[in-house]
């Protein structure tokens, strides 16, 4: 595969980084304790079209194609928090480009165009107490009343959720239907009703907030719908391919940077005489870990490149051959995380247990990668019924 | 304030490619290139001196980038107006066919057909490090320079007063437009440079800027002319012959000494240092 980045993609891959490196990773051990980032730092990202790159001008993008957001994605890490990285990544890849897709001009301008800004914080509200990978057994409820919805339920393990300024919903309009009963509104946090119920606490991923949200009568308009009424669950089907892809891609980068931090490590750790980076074991061991990467970094990009040529090449929905290839990206580099970051914790030893060096982040970190968007088994599932197996 | 500020492109120092040696002749495929770091601080500082530091997105006055090299080093060119230079300017050349005096002398043509009311440039290139440049600019064109700023502050925008480190603190240099200034690393300090736009109270974040995304498209609209070396200076046979290049000896690994005795045996008998 020839490289797909250009000039223009390459000056804005040394933006992200420097942003990473000057602005972001001196201050997150601070973000990590006190469990979020300043909002600021939406801001900050937005005036530098970390979130608009890949979006159309008309809705306030800088019309790019999908590869500004994967250089963006890859340039991320340098920040040291996955934390920090997650909550950039649904602000611009996650909660909003179903708004882009099927947003009507005055949701673009009411939503869209400032959440690409930073002047909004966005959240996605997909998973409930009672349903996660089993999307369609939400519980949610928008009944009708008038030309309004009033809705009902509740919503958890939402990124940004505790200072989101609205929520991308999925709720159930019709909940005789299952999963042609699935609607999507845009609702603002301000609204009466929406209540932050409770801020989680995380095994990893600390500097990034998790909610839990509550919706009490909560009146919304019928201008807040997105796209058609029960259509849902196809458009989370289409739209939130994004969602994985850069996960995939994000966190081969990431592994990078571990197993490159492990490698310097241990040129200087000596153990029975020599660095512990000359014991054939270890060699050996590291020669097979960067060539799965290599691996799902090809799988990732394959799938990124197939991605790109639905979307902003063909501009048309996302094929299933693509939902196949992304899904396979998000498992395999998702279960390869576990196994790179745990011998890279190993390869430290001790060393490798004390908060004082970055790979004890990543290790509590990279163990949400098999979960969150989609389990490992959940995507195997989807997997083999997309396979006719 | 019109600045011009000559930049260079350099190979990437951190890049795993190095330059070879073949032949007695310098190698530069694979190599990447990036701005020469000093230049880049130059065109920090222009960008500073023409805008209020409060307000960076209007600028009061005009930064032209000028760069001698092949097409792509346009590359260069166009970072520096995504970061927010006015206009590129390349000369086109070889990489490796000229030396300062050429380009002093074909920047001194530039000079006067552009009449900037100051030349900012890097205090050297850190590949070849003649750091010769600016100096012979200025004495082509008989105009007052300052070498190795670390901070300036403009006079109304008709002088300077340049502080360069020196020995046991700093000297200050007031130089009047227009004229030739190079500069060295601390000038992109928070509060190394002070303009007539800028509140005095403004600091900077320490550093160059980088370009948003916005930008680093709308340079691509920027105004970049090609000039030929030949339109600029009527001589452009390099000064300075390169007969042959060697690549520095490989450090050889060090030995390890039972006590000072046998180092200070070895310093004096093998090293003869002491
Ligand atoms: C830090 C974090 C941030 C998150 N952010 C968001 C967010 O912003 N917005 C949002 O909507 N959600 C978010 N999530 C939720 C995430 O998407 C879900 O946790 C995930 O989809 C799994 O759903 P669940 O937790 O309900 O697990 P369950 O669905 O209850 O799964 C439990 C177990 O059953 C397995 N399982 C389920 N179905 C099958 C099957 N068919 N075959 C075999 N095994 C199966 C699963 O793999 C898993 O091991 C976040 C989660 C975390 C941890």
């Amino acid at each position: 595969m020839a490289s797909p980045y250009r000039e223009e993609h390459e000056q804005f891959r040394k933006t992200v980084r420097t942003f990473a490196q000057k602005e972001l990773a001196p201050f997150v051990d601070e973000w990590e304790k006190s469990e979020c980032f300043p909002n600021e730092v939406f801001k900050r990202a937005g005036e530098l079209g970390l979130f608009s790159a890949h979006y159309k001008e008309e809705q306030g993008g800088i019309g790019g194609d999908y590869w500004f957001s994967v250089a963006k994605g890859e340039e991320l890490p340098h920040c040291r928090s996955a934390g920090v990285s997650m909550g950039l990544l649904v602000q611009g890849d996650m909660a909003t480009p179903v708004i882009g897709d099927l947003g009507t001009k005055e949701q673009i301008e009411e939503f869209l165009k400032p959440a690409l800004k930073g002047e909004k914080i966005a959240a996605l509200g997909v998973t409930e107490p009672n349903a996660g990978s089993d999307v369609a057994g939400i519980q949610t409820w928008a009944r009708k009343d008038g030309d309004d919805y009033i809705i009902n339920g509740a919503k958890t393990y939402i990124t940004n959720g505790t200072r989101s300024d609205f929520v991308t919903l999925l709720v159930k309009t019709s909940p005789e239907q299952g999963a042609h009963g699935c609607s999507f509104f845009l609702v603002p946090s301000s609204t009466k009703g929406f209540i932050v119920a409770k801020k989680l606490k995380k095994v990893g991923n600390w500097a990034s907030d998790t909610a839990e949200l509550a919706f009490d009568e909560m009146r919304v308009p019928k201008r807040y719908l997105l796209g058609e009424e029960n259509m849902g669950f196809m458009y989370l089907m289409q739209n939130f391919q994004t969602e994985r892809l850069i996960a995939a891609t994000s966190c081969c980068a990431g592994l990078q940077l571990a197993i490159d931090e492990a490698i310097a490590f241990g040129r200087d750790r000596k153990a029975f005489g020599k660095p512990i980076i000359k014991r054939e074991y270890w060699q050996h061991k590291f020669v097979e870990l960067l060539t799965k990467l290599e691996a799902g970094r090809a799988l990732s990009y394959k799938a990124a490149e197939a991605y790109n040529d639905d979307k902003h090449v063909n501009n048309g929905q996302v094929s299933m051959e693509t939902v196949k290839l992304i899904s396979m990206a998000k498992v395999f580099v998702g279960e390869l995380s576990s196994e790179i970051i745990d011998q890279c914790m190993q390869f430290h030893g001790g060393a490798g247990y004390m908060e004082e060096y970055p790979i004890a982040r990543a290790f509590r970190d990279q163990r949400l990668l098999r979960i969150g968007g989609g389990t490992t088994e959940t995507m195997r599932y989807y997997l083999a019924k997309l396979m006719g197996l | 304030m019109k600045i011009l500020v000559p930049l260079k492109r350099v190979a990437d120092p951190d890049n795993a490619n190095k330059v070879k040696v073949n032949a007695g002749k310098l190698v530069t495929t694979g190599l990447e290139w990036k701005p020469n770091p000093f230049d880049e601080y130059a065109v920090e500082t222009a960008l500073r001196l023409t805008e209020n530091g409060t307000a960076t997105k209007t600028r009061q006055g005009e930064v032209v980038v000028v760069t001698f090299g092949p097409k792509d080093s346009e590359t260069t060119l166009r970072a520096m107006l995504g970061t927010g230079a006015d206009r590129a300017i390349r000369v086109d050349t070889g990489d490796d066919q000229i030396d300062g005096d050429v380009v002093a002398r074909a920047l001194k043509a530039l000079v006067e057909k552009e009449k900037p009311d100051l030349v900012l440039c890097g205090k050297q290139a850190v590949d070849g490090d003649s750091g010769q440049v600016g100096q012979q600019l200025a004495e082509y064109l008989g105009w007052p320079q300052a070498t190795f700023a670390g901070s300036i502050e403009s006079e109304g925008d008709k002088a300077l007063l340049v502080g360069r480190e020196v020995d046991g603190g700093t000297i200050k240099l007031r130089v009047e437009l227009p004229a030739v200034v190079s500069v060295d690393l601390r000038i992109v300090a928070p509060k190394s440079v002070k303009s007539v736009h800028t509140p005095a109270t403004h600091a900077y974040p320490e550093g160059v800027r980088f370009a948003a995304l916005m930008a680093i498209m709308a340079a691509k609209k920027k105004p970049l002319a090609e000039v030929k070396l030949a339109d600029l200076t009527s001589d452009a046979a390099p000064k300075i012959q390169y007969l042959d290049y060697e690549l520095p000896p490989a450090r050889k690994a060090g030995v390890k000494v039972k006590d000072v005795t046998e180092l200070v045996t070895r310093l004096k008998t093998e090293a003869k240092v002491v």
